[in-house]
């Protein structure tokens, strides 16, 4: 069986509908919501502020710190258990070093930024959708930073390089599947993630990245506008 | 408790207004949407100002419980997420957020307003259990109200998923909703001095003496109390904050039937 | 051959090109890459002949030094009160610091401070570990009582205040209102209770619409409707 066409109908090189806005949380120092098909995202960023246990502190710079947490209900099947677990875990870690590279947070010694990232529903690419509205929250939060991250998934489905996986194709049988979360500083071209769950050749990955790249340009675009939306002259509401 | 906080607010209070200019039973503006979470067989969200809490309601096959082996089964949960307020933490639920549940969760069960013994399918072996999930998404006072309202219109909007006695479906939905039948409503009255208030702001809050929780009914049925905050309320002071909520009752009753 | 890609007060994101070419300077908020100038905040473009810089619109209070700040006590040691400024960084202001009057070793502070209470202060110095120390000496300080205290975004002070303090003195006037404005983005109100009221939906209109042209004339309007 060959993968001719997406079982949800997209392009190959088409990722879901992309929703993204800012200043969503008003207690926040920043907040962003980013949305991709049926996967939302909800970051508020508090911080830099004080940091304790003191331990934790770093005199030379502020520390960054992500929490990824799926609420009970954001999962199709079975309610989600509250509180960590070994995947959020490993989820906010990666997401704290997909968005470190961009910050500069040198004048913030012994100070933490703290990003809470919470998945009201998902459908696959929930990591990359935190990562999306965390960078959005972090730039509406005014902390210095060199530049934006984007984030989405690549891979494969059987013989074809596609982007933006969902549920269907994540599961798909009747071939091999390879699922690649990615995340690209915009103003570098560099990789700040990457993961990868199943097999590809060397060839398809480059491929893979090069969709990935191109799509990664597209969510940019998204988070700036929702960044510039919220000061947006002329708007009397 | 902030002293000086709460003489200014007392200041106001004496002039008949509330410090954001409410009057004294007067709700702030209120916004509900149900159904925009589609990974939940029910959602709901609702802001009351600037307050923002999402509820969603998964279903769940599970055994009885050996005292009630006909029944189904309802929990009720709510974190309070770091997201929404600076002063929360990460970590395992507070007291805070436990009494919180816990109080929405009774106000629910004493109700009865979910015909549990609809929700039994095999007795002694499977029965539907009724997960609701409260997430709050900015907290600027009052998350009970918001949450509990939430957690309502969230089982209102809740459809069944696809049974086959085995296995659950969560793909497919059925048109059959939950066995719902008179729905209770919450309302907190705060006092502060000798002022009674509905609906507390994060400052009204941080200056409360003691706050009573009501959950009613539309016939005035009390179904569940909770007395918090550290003063102690007189019986008058009680029988009033209660005349107050069954008022304020009638206006978040409004609400069931927009959503 | 230089070129600029954004405009004065142009809204930027970080890492978004402001000018390319060799001809610009990076001031505040922005920086070299490569050719490029960028920006490091989200916020507003200033040019100033040469120097590109960017005025942020938003994020926390860092303390600068003879900023006039309005601090909580929240903790009382050995050397005097500690002091919440809104920021990351907590306040240090010491005894010699408060008062001139002679305390008498482990005498009760909270006789002059207590936790909860609010002052308004200057900032004397901040480290580079951004260790501050702040003072009561001098006109305008001291304890703030019987107020509220209002909460705004501290890259909004500037329009709160206004020219010389032209805005701030106009919601004096028209409130009735003793009104503190400190760097930090607490804002101290005293009035009658609608008064204060009135100040405070002024300052969140100021607060909201601080980037709409003929902004005093709007807040003018605002304050001469509804006056009972």
């Amino acid at each position: 069986m060959v993968y001719k066409e997406r079982l949800n109908k997209r392009g190959f090189d088409e990722p879901r509908k992309i929703e993204a806005k800012t200043g969503v949380i008003k207690k926040a120092d920043g907040s962003a919501y980013f949305r991709i098909g049926n996967t939302a995202a909800y970051a508020a960023v508090y911080g830099p502020r004080d940091l304790y246990p003191k331990f934790l502190q770093n005199p030379k710079e502020g520390i960054l710190r992500c929490k990824y947490n799926m609420m009970p209900f954001s999962g199709r099947g079975e309610r989600v258990r509250p509180g960590p677990s070994r995947r959020s875990r490993e989820i906010s870690l990666v997401t704290e070093r997909a968005l470190l590279p961009v910050l500069n947070l040198e004048d913030f010694p012994n100070a933490v930024v703290d990003v809470f990232i919470e998945l009201p529903q998902t459908e696959a690419g929930s990591r990359c959708a935190g990562i999306c509205a965390a960078s959005m929250a972090l730039a509406d939060a005014g902390i210095p930073m060199k530049g934006m991250v984007s984030a989405v998934s690549v891979g494969r489905v059987d013989d074809k390089i596609l982007v933006d996986l969902d549920y269907t194709e994540e599961s798909y049988e009747g071939g091999p599947v390879a699922d690649i979360p990615i995340a690209i500083v915009h103003e570098t071209g560099q990789f700040s993630l990457l993961q990868m769950d199943g097999c590809i050749t060397k060839d398809m990955l480059s491929k893979a990245f090069e969709l990935g790249k191109k799509v990664c340009a597209k969510i940019y675009e998204a988070q700036k506008q929702a960044i510039k939306d919220r000061y947006k002259i002329g708007d009397d509401k | 408790m902030n002293k000086e906080l709460r003489e200014s607010i007392l200041k106001s209070l004496k002039e008949g207004i509330r410090f954001d200019g409410r009057k004294l039973d007067e709700f702030r503006k209120i916004e509900v949407e149900t159904g925009s979470i589609n990974t939940a067989e029910g959602s709901a969200h609702v802001k009351i100002g600037n307050t923002e809490v999402l509820a969603g309601i998964k279903l769940q096959i599970e055994e009885p419980y050996p005292d009630t082996p006909d029944e189904g089964m309802m929990m009720v949960g709510m974190e309070l997420l770091p997201l929404a307020n600076p002063e929360f933490e990460s970590g395992p639920p507070t007291e805070e957020a436990i009494e919180i549940s816990r109080v929405i969760d009774r106000g629910i069960r004493e109700s009865k307003c979910i015909d549990m013994k609809k929700l039994n399918v095999k007795k002694g072996e499977k029965s539907w259990a009724v997960m609701v999930d409260i997430a709050p998404i900015n907290d600027a006072g009052n998350l009970l109200d918001a949450g509990s309202l939430a957690a309502i219109l969230a089982l209102k909007n809740t459809t069944m998923p696809e049974f086959d006695g085995e296995k659950i479906d969560y793909k497919k939905k059925t048109s059959k909703k939950l066995p719902l039948g008179k729905l209770p409503v919450s309302v907190t009255i705060a006092k502060i001095g000798d002022y009674f208030i509905v609906d507390p702001s994060s400052e009204e809050e941080e200056a409360l003496d003691a706050k009573l929780t009501v959950a009613s009914l539309d016939d005035g049925t009390l179904c569940a109390m909770q007395k918090a905050g550290y003063k102690p309320l007189s019986e008058d002071d009680i029988m009033k904050m209660i005349d107050m909520s069954l008022k304020a009752a009638k206006k978040l009753r409004v609400y069931h039937e927009k959503a | 051959m230089s070129e600029l890609i954004a405009k004065e007060r142009d809204v930027v994101i970080p890492g978004e090109i402001i000018a390319k070419g060799m001809d610009y300077l990076p001031g505040i908020n922005a920086s070299r890459q490569g050719e490029n100038i960028i920006a490091n905040r989200t916020g507003l473009v200033e040019i100033n002949g040469r120097v590109i810089k960017i005025i942020p619109l938003s994020g926390r209070y860092m303390p600068k030094e003879k900023d006039r700040v309005i601090g909580k006590i929240i903790d009382i040691n050995l050397g005097g009160w500690r002091l919440d400024i809104n920021s990351a960084y907590t306040a240090m202001l010491s005894m010699k610091e408060a008062t001139s009057d002679f305390i008498t070793k482990g005498a009760d502070l909270t006789q002059y401070f207590d936790i909860g209470d609010y002052v308004i202060t200057r900032i004397t110095q901040v480290t580079s570990q951004k260790l501050v120390d702040v003072s009561m000496k001098g006109p305008g300080l001291g304890k703030l009582k019987n107020g509220r205290i209002l909460s705004i975004k501290p890259n909004k002070v500037p329009r709160v205040i206004g020219k010389q303090g032209s805005m701030v003195n106009l919601i004096k006037e028209k409130t009735n209102c003793k009104i503190v404005v400190g760097q930090n983005g607490l804002v101290w109100i005293q009035g009658s209770p609608k008064d204060e009221l009135k100040a405070v939906e002024t300052i969140r209109m100021i607060e909201e619409k601080a980037h709409i042209p003929g902004l005093t004339d709007k807040i003018k309007e605002f304050l001469e409707t509804n006056k009972q």
